[in-house]
């Protein structure tokens, strides 16, 4: 029983591996600039990348220093050809830490959201 | 400007949202997986199957191999039901092997709240093990029925301040019920009342990887939750008092899309547990995901 146990088990993982490509919740993939990162410039756009195609109408970000102002343009986008892709410009951003507000309904209206933080040294 | 003015709109909308329950485990940043032995503290349209566990050596020295299926479903937004049923095959050394169906378990459960900034969510249930619905001699299903109320808890550690980031991926689950069995006896044992308590903790590694620091982490690793669950069943009453049982189990949990992979090997609490050392391995659907616009959704209230 052990051994059948075993097998079946396996032989799930195994026909499940080379699944989950998706649309379902949409989480962050990577970041440019990177989560958690210090910058020696001041990046002029954050782009987020996503794990499948979002809304654009219902997705935005929003980036803020450390005051809680905003310090992007207001023009969060979904890119045209690639619609994991959210980005917004910035402003000349002074040396400090930001922070990065997104919230994201995936194409089949599924929400989330998350933030995280990079440092501008100089 | 027509941009602006939308973004606005949604960013309001979404905040707007926010306060609302949704299922899948989210609380703000966080994403709370579908642990094996804790009860998760949100509803949600979910299904394990299969959970194939094998249990620590009993006491008596029989072995016990479970095929174990749940489901959860909404009803509401706030609002589920849950079925859970296992098939069990038992060894006992010197005589045949049993098999066969355990109780059938049902339970009701409401989203008290769910905080997105403070990454806590909380649960209460009610749970029903049915009589009789299985096979009880042999397997050991109940002729009893015994009657759960249940509290679930999630809390996230994304509010820890900046010189903790590292420990913001942390995050507990527990459950507090009590059992009440209708009998207090039958085929000459004892049915005692039992303080159930669980306890789930987790390090996410996808909470790390996109909210606190990008370490390079790329799939599947950037998707695991290593974690170790806690469950202990205590009866309190019939001169079984301070007979206590549980387990603990260390594990990962891989989140995908769509389904999620759970592995843990199961470790004995005491002697009166068990010996030995078991495992399981548990595939879990999604249905919200699977099918957002059909069974994945709640039934009403959508």
């Amino acid at each position: 029983m052990r051994n059948h146990c075993l097998r079946l088990g396996l032989g799930l993982l195994l026909a499940l591996a080379a699944g989950g490509s998706a649309h379902a919740h949409a989480f962050l993939d990577r970041a440019a600039p990177s989560v958690g990162s210090t910058l020696n410039t001041s990046p002029t756009v954050v782009r987020l990348w996503f794990t499948q195609a979002i809304e654009p109408a219902f997705s935005a970000v929003e980036i803020t220093n450390a005051q809680g102002t905003r310090v992007d343009d207001g023009q969060p986008i979904v890119d045209d050809k690639d619609g994991t892709l959210l980005q917004i410009g910035l402003k000349a951003l002074t040396p400090g830490e930001y922070r990065v507000n997104w919230y994201v309904i995936s194409v089949d209206t599924h929400r989330t959201e998350g933030h995280f933080t990079f440092r501008v040294a100089r | 400007m027509h941009r602006n003015i939308a973004s606005g709109i949604a960013l309001a909308a979404l905040t707007l949202h926010a306060a609302t329950a949704t299922a899948h485990g989210f609380a703000g940043d966080r994403f709370f997986p579908a642990t094996v032995l804790t009860d998760d503290p949100f509803v949600a349209d979910e299904m394990s199957l299969p959970t194939l566990i094998q249990n620590p050596n009993a006491v008596d020295g029989s072995k016990e191999s479970d095929v174990k299926i749940d489901l959860a479903k909404r009803l509401t937004p706030d609002f589920g039901v849950t079925f859970a049923e296992q098939w069990k095959y038992a060894t006992i050394p010197g005589t045949k092997a049993t098999k066969g169906l355990g109780g059938l378990t049902t339970g009701l459960q409401y989203q008290l709240f769910i905080d997105p900034a403070s990454e806590t969510m909380a649960l209460a249930g009610f749970q029903q093990n049915w009589a009789h619905t299985g096979r009880v001699q042999g397997a050991g299903a109940p002729d009893f029925t015994t009657l759960t109320p249940v509290f679930d808890f999630g809390k996230g550690f994304g509010d820890l301040p900046e010189a903790a980031a590292y420990l913001r991926p942390f995050a507990v689950t527990g459950n507090l019920s009590f059992d009440f069995p209708v009998k207090t006896q039958s085929n000459g044992k004892l049915h005692p009342n039992n303080l159930n308590l669980g306890f789930a903790f987790e390090y996410s590694l996808e909470y790390l990887q996109h909210h606190v620091k990008d370490i390079g982490l790329t799939a599947p690793f950037d998707r695991i939750i290593p974690l170790v669950e806690i469950a202990i069943s205590d009866p309190v009453n019939r001169g079984m008092s301070g007979q206590l049982t549980g387990t603990i189990q260390p594990g990962a949990i891989w989140a995908g899309q769509y389904y999620q992979i759970g592995v843990e090997a199961i470790l004995p609490i005491n002697h009166r547990t068990g010996h030995g050392y078991g495992g399981l391995v548990q595939l879990h659907f999604f249905l919200d995901d699977l099918f957002p616009n059909s069974i994945g959704r709640p039934i009403f209230g959508y």
